[in-house]
Order: structure tokens, then C-alpha cells, then sequence
């Protein structure tokens, strides 16, 4: 862990500012894959299946840079980070794109060197409490135990949450997503708190009988989350940025990895558009015409990845809804 | 760099010029200025790489953020008083303390066991002697990491919770939130034990040495060792007694969802606790053995010839000889188990690591958290050499040092 700050730190110092100058796209080209940071597992968001393969709806995200860069979702490389390593990761240029369930701020914005390039999925941060504790409320948690993991914003909205009701907790703070569950499930902390769809995957994938869980009606802060590249480098900014719109885009348009093949002669004019038959899009990108068709026809529109990834796990769709279906998901016009 | 002030074998051949390359003094300082200077060019261009690629990236840097507040809580504080309304700086502090709280707890326990078992290993008891041997061979070939993640599951998985506690003596609490114990209820008499424990040590001190001089003038042996107990034991309780014998007790209580009340002795602090002490102790045991082991066996048979007791064989003669040496090496260990304390950050005690990983995250200034451990660890490591240096050269044969 220290051994990653200090190699990331190291980055830092030795990284030629000519690496740097280089856009990131172009280095990407140039080595022939995009490297990922992802989650270390988190049912339903990024973690690795029975033979192996990431799966989930961040993975989907890195999967579709590499669709619309290369053609072939298959040329990505993950680094699994945990949330302490993850910015230093990305600051250093040891990966070119983070998608790890990562909440947008001013301050990761600004000071840390981030862009946050939109939202793919809308959160916000729970409590989850064994049942037989009998506790209804967040209210009731004065004096609790609280299983937590450090240096994210659940850390200081509990903090500002337990201030401002005038109640008192015992933190305990724990990097390893695995290790921090355990405790929790071990019965160290009453409670465990991240965001509500941390909560709920760690229920559906983990507990050893979900019904003895309960997730408490509070939600106590906004986490939108999103995938996030370096500063300073717009082009590739661009590229993460139009990906995830273009799945948004493709729910909206009706196109799937089923259909899309058969809607390549559509003559609706924003159909063509997106499947790069008319109009310039790919080259404004510095892409291939067919950067959007090979997203949505590997990887599939943003229903769909919410489809297969968290459906199974109780999730709905809810906010993350489109704006057409009453959401809050919302795509600027591709054109 | 002492060699460039020592003439060289070939200095006594001054007719060549003083500045030649053929002059090993001239040759001397040469290699050594284009060393130094390879060094800071070296230093410099990362310094300079570095500030240039956080100013290209826009990441904030320097150490302003130490007065910002730091926005999360710290799961044990016992020494200060600490809130998610304090500053990155306290929070630093309190990690430091932490980190203080277990090396120093660590390194008297490793010292005592590791003795301990180290005399047992060389003991003439075959069941002691192998069973040390076992407990050396055990522990000292597994991973530091995985016997705290050993003691971390033993603790808060198989203790019960809070409300099912057990309960082996009258008011200690065993569960998996740890142990929870009555503490005396807060005295102002405390403030003066605490005096009077300090005086009997320095009285001690004090008598140790005029026993010393006096035995060295008339040959008049003074029993130190009961006279400093009775000192160091019996003065606190003198005043303990004057006081009034004060002794109510702060019990832990259950109310809500943990105890309250009395002192705590968390999973997290203890697993760490357990696992640096059994582990470093497992070296010192080996250090204390080789050390008795170095001292030559004519000395003890020398020893009892002059009619010395074992005992005082054991502290006049053998003891004398090994601590030489067992205290470069004790050293080291020390420097491990400090150093150790940091895989802390795996089971969530928040010591100084684990603290300034967070700092890190929430503040994006990798750079200068690093620093501030790597500035601590230097210093805590350096602390520790110098005082054991101090004590080796003390304990060290007189005129025998080259």
C-alpha cells in the first residue's frame, strides 16, 4: 500500500514532462490498449467472474474507450486500485482512465488534478445494519460501531452527518474492501455505511444471508459517480466523455447491441449520425467513423450494462433512469 | 569521506606536482566532488521533474493543508482528545501517538518474552527447551502480515458481540468490540502517585550509585536491588495510603450498542500488539541466546571457582559479557518492530501510516504525506540508534574499541 503511494510518488518525480506533453490518446494508440483503474470487486460495478473476466457497469465504461478507440472492446487492461490508491494511480499516469465508483467534488475537481467527465452512475450514501440490532432509523445510531473505508467521501460525510445530529461513533477504518466487509460481517462494527449501491452489493454478493441485513431509509449525501482522467489533456478528456454519452445516447435512440446491426440503414437522421454514415463525428474525435457503433454493438447501450450488471443484484433503475423514463440520465446532443 | 584527510601511502612522494591526478590526495577529492555533485544533480532534477509535473498537472502542493480541517474521525485517540473538527496536524499527531503507544508497549513486551524464551531455548529442560525452540521456528517463518490478519480474525470473529459479552472477572468485558476493564475513577491523588513513583526512581538512582562508590571504596556489598523495589513500590504506596486509599472504580457498562465507561483495549490495537511483540520477541529470543551462548563457558566455571553464586555469576559475569553482544542486534529488532507498526494500516488501527494514507486521499498531496512519514520513521529510527548506540558504548569493554 505505502509501497504504491511511494512507486506513484516516484512516478511523479521521475515522469519525463515530455511523457506528459504527449496526449494521452495518442499514447494510448500507440501501445495498442487503455490502461483501467478499476474497483478491487464490487458485485455489479467492476469485478472479475468465475473465469476470470471483469464484468460490471465501470468495466463497461473501459470496455467502450476501448470500442471506440480501437474497434475491439477486448483491448483493455485493468489495475484493480483500492480507494486509497486510485487518484495517485491516475495522477501519475500509471493508468489512463479511472472508472471506480468515484464521487465528483470541487476539491477532486481542482487540487487533486482530476476531470471528471460525467456521471454513469447517481448515488448517494447509506447505512446498512444487521437486523436483529432492531434499529429503524440513522437517528438511532448515537454510539455505534461504524465499519467505514478511509479516504473516501463516506469517511467525512459520516463525520459531518454524526456532527450535525450531535451523535457519537467509533470508526473503524479499513482499506481493503474485502477486509472492511469482514469486519462488518464478523459482527467488529453494528454498522456499515458507503454508497447505497456499494450497500447493496455487498449484501447481494457477500452476506452470508442477505434478509439479515437491513440498508436504513436515510440517505445522508449526493454521490454521483463518474469516470475521471488526468487534467490538462482535453482531447482524451473528449474521448471518455463522448463515450459514456454515446451510451446514453444509444438508450435514448432505441440502439442496442441487438438492433444496431439492423438500423445502420436507418434513415433517421440521428441514427446516421451516431453510426458515423453521415456527418464527421469520429474525426472531430481524432476516432474512426464507427467509434459509437463499435460501443454499442460490444458493448452494448447504458440500459443494457445496467441490465446486466446490477439488475440481478436488486438494483433499479430509479434517478439513473433516462431523462425521458423521469431519471436524471441525459446525454448533450451528438452532432 | 575521512579518506581524503588521511595522507595516502603515496603522499610521501612529493615531487610531483600537488595538483597532478597522479596525487592520491588530488584524486581523492576529485572522485568525491563529482560524487556530491552527481548527488545533488540528481536530487535536483527530481525535485525540479517533480514540482514541474505537479504544476503541469494543476495538483496542489506544499504543506498549507496541515491547518485545514480534516473532516474525518480517528477510531482511538487515548492521549488526546481528537474530532473531525481538527486539523490534518492533529490528526497527524494522534497517528503519531498511536504509532508511539504500540512500539513502546511492543518493544518492552518483545524484550521480556523474547528473554525469556530465550533462556528457556538454552534451558536444561527438554520439554522447555523444545517447546521454545518450536515457538522460535513457528513464528519467526511466517509473514509479519498474515499473523496480524491471524490475530485480527481470532479476535472479531470468534468473540461474541457486545451484548453477549463474557464476562470472566467482575467488571471486565470480553467481546469483539475488545476488552473492556474498570479504570480507578479519576483522583487527584493520581497526580501525586505519579510523583511519587518518579522520586523513588530517582532515589534509586541516587542510592545505586553511592552503593556503587562505597563498595568499590570499603568492599561493603549494599543490597540494592530489595532497597530499590521497596523505594520505587513502597513510596507510591505510602501515599496512597496517606490519601485515604482511594478506590473507586470507573466499570464499563453496556448502554446501546457498546460499553461505556472504564478503559478499552481495542481488536485492531490489540492484534497488532500481539502479532509485533510474539514475532520480534521470537528474534530477541534467538539474539539472547546466541549473546549467552558467545560467552565462553570457562567464564561461568571461572565464575563459580571464585565461589560466586549462579545468580551472582549470572549478573556480575555472564551478563556483562553478553549484553556486548546482544545490544547491536537487540538494536535492530527495535528498529523493526517501530518500523513494523506500520502493516497496522491492514487491520484499521489508525497509527501514523494509516492516518497520513488518508490525509493523502482526501488532499490529493501524495508528495508531502510521504514525506511526512518517511521524516517521522527517519527520525523515530534514528531516536532509537543513538539511545541504543549511547547504551553499547556504555555497557561496551573499556579501551577495547577500535
Amino acid at each position: 500500500m505505502k509501497l504504491r503511494f511511494a512507486i506513484a510518488a516516484c512516478g511523479l518525480a521521475f515522469a519525463s514532462s515530455g511523457l506528459y506533453a504527449q496526449s494521452t490518446l495518442d499514447a494510448v494508440k500507440a501501445k495498442g490498449y487503455v490502461q483501467c483503474g478499476v474497483n478491487t470487486g464490487l458485485a455489479g460495478f467492476s469485478q472479475p467472474d468465475s473465469r476470470g473476466e471483469w464484468k460490471g457497469l465501470d468495466v463497461d465504461t473501459c470496455r467502450a474507450v476501448a470500442a471506440a478507440v480501437f474497434g475491439d472492446a477486448k483491448k483493455v487492461r485493468y489495475t484493480p486500485l483500492t480507494a486509497q490508491q486510485r487518484f495517485t494511480a491516475l495522477q501519475s499516469g500509471e493508468i489512463d482512465v479511472l472508472a471506480r465508483n468515484t464521487t465528483w467534488t470541487v476539491s477532486r475537481d481542482t487540487s487533486l488534478g482530476l476531470n471528471f467527465v460525467g456521471v454513469n452512475y447517481y448515488d448517494g450514501q447509506g447505512f446498512m445494519v444487521p437486523k436483529k440490532l432492531g434499529v429503524k432509523s440513522a437517528k438511532q445510531l448515537n454510539g455505534a460501531t461504524i465499519c467505514v473505508q478511509p479516504g473516501t467521501t463516506t469517511e467525512l460525510n459520516l463525520a459531518d452527518y454524526f456532527r450535525a445530529n450531535k451523535m457519537s461513533f467509533k470508526p473503524v477504518v479499513i482499506e481493503k474492501l474485502e477486509e472492511v466487509t469482514n469486519a462488518y460481517f464478523s459482527g467488529r462494527c453494528d454498522v456499515y455505511t458507503t454508497d447505497v449501491s456499494g450497500l447493496v452489493s455487498t449484501r447481494a454478493s457477500r452476506a452470508p444471508n442477505p434478509a439479515d441485513h437491513v440498508i436504513l431509509p436515510e440517505v445522508i449525501s449526493k454521490e454521483p459517480l463518474g469516470p475521471v482522467v488526468r487534467h490538462g489533456d482535453d482531447r482524451w478528456f473528449d474521448v471518455v466523455k463522448w463515450t459514456l454519452f454515446a451510451m446514453l445516447e444509444a438508450e435514448e435512440l432505441g440502439l442496442s447491441s441487438k438492433n444496431i446491426d439492423a438500423q445502420v440503414s436507418s434513415t433517421n437522421p440521428s441514427v446516421q449520425r451516431f453510426v458515423g454514415a453521415t456527418g464527421d463525428l469520429g474525426k472531430m474525435l481524432a476516432l474512426d467513423a464507427r467509434w459509437a457503433y463499435n460501443i454499442v454493438k460490444q458493448v452494448g447501450n447504458y440500459g443494457e450494462s445496467f441490465d446486466a450488471n446490477l439488475t440481478p443484484l436488486g438494483f433499479e433503475r430509479g434517478i439513473n433512469a433516462l431523462w425521458t423514463q423521469g431519471g436524471l440520465m441525459y446525454a448533450p446532443p451528438l452532432r | 569521506m575521512a579518506g581524503a584527510a588521511r595522507p595516502g601511502p603515496g603522499a610521501a612522494s612529493g615531487r610531483r606536482s600537488p595538483w597532478s591526478l597522479n596525487n592520491p590526495r588530488v584524486r581523492a577529492a576529485v572522485y568525491q566532488a563529482v560524487l556530491v555533485a552527481a548527488v545533488v544533480l540528481g536530487v535536483w532534477y527530481l525535485a525540479a521533474n517533480t514540482a514541474h509535473n505537479l504544476e503541469v498537472r494543476k495538483i496542489a502542493s506544499g504543506f498549507g493543508f496541515l491547518d485545514r480541517e480534516a473532516g474525518f474521525e480517528i477510531g482511538e485517540s487515548p492521549f488526546t482528545e481528537y474530532s473531525a473538527a481538527d486539523t490534518y496536524r492533529k490528526a497527524f499527531v494522534v497517528g503519531l501517538l498511536n504509532t508511539f503507544r504500540v512500539a513502546l508497549i511492543g518493544v518492552v513486551l518483545a524484550t521480556l518474552i523474547g528473554t525469556l524464551v530465550g533462556l528457556a531455548r538454552l534451558s536444561h529442560n527438554w520439554l522447555i527447551a523444545k517447546f521454545a525452540s518450536g515457538y522460535i521456528e513457528l513464528i519467526r517463518n511466517i509473514p509479519l502480515l498474515v499473523q496480524l490478519f491471524f490475530w485480527y480474525a481470532i479476535i472479531s470473529e470468534n468473540l461474541p458481540g457486545p451484548r453477549e459479552a463474557a464476562n470472566p472477572l467482575a467488571g471486565v468485558y470480553l467481546s469483539n468490540r475488545g476488552i473492556a476493564f474498570p479504570v480507578p475513577e479519576s483522583h487527584p491523588v493520581h497526580l501525586w502517585l505519579g510523583v511519587a513513583l518518579l522520586a523513588g526512581i530517582a532515589l534509586t538512582w541516587l542510592l545505586a550509585r553511592w552503593a556503587r562508590a562505597r563498595q568499590a571504596r570499603t568492599g561493603q556489598p549494599f543490597p540494592i536491588f530489595s532497597a530499590g523495589a521497596a523505594l520505587i513500590l513502597g513510596l507510591p504506596l505510602a501515599v496512597f495510603i496517606a490519601a485515604g486509599a482511594p478506590t473507586a472504580l470507573n466499570t464499563p457498562r453496556l448502554t446501546g450498542f457498546n460499553f461505556t465507561g472504564g478503559g478499552v483495549l481495542t481488536p485492531e490495537f490489540a492484534a497488532l500488539l500481539a502479532g509485533l511483540t510474539l514475532y520480534t520477541a521470537a528474534f530477541i529470543a534467538e539474539i539472547v541466546r546466541a549473546g549467552v551462548l558467545a560467552v565462553d563457558r570457562g567464564q561461568f566455571e571461572a565464575a563459580a571457582a571464585l565461589g560466586l553464586r549462579p545468580r551472582r555469576a549470572m549478573h556480575l559475569v555472564i551478563l556483562p559479557q553478553a549484553l556486548r553482544v546482544i545490544v547491536p542486534p537487540l538494536t535492530s529488532q527495535y528498529l523493526n518492530l517501530t518500523k513494523n507498526s506500520s502493516l497496522a494500516v491492514a487491520i484499521g488501527y489508525p497509527d501514523l501510516v494509516s492516518i497520513a494514507n488518508t490525509a493523502m486521499n482526501q488532499t490529493g498531496q501524495a508528495i508531502e504525506g510521504i514525506a511526512v512519514i518517511m521524516a517521522v520513521y527517519l527520525s523515530i529510527s534514528l531516536s532509537i540508534s543513538a539511545f541504543m548506540n549511547w547504551y553499547n558504548k556504555r555497557i561496551a569493554l573499556k579501551g577495547a574499541r577500535r
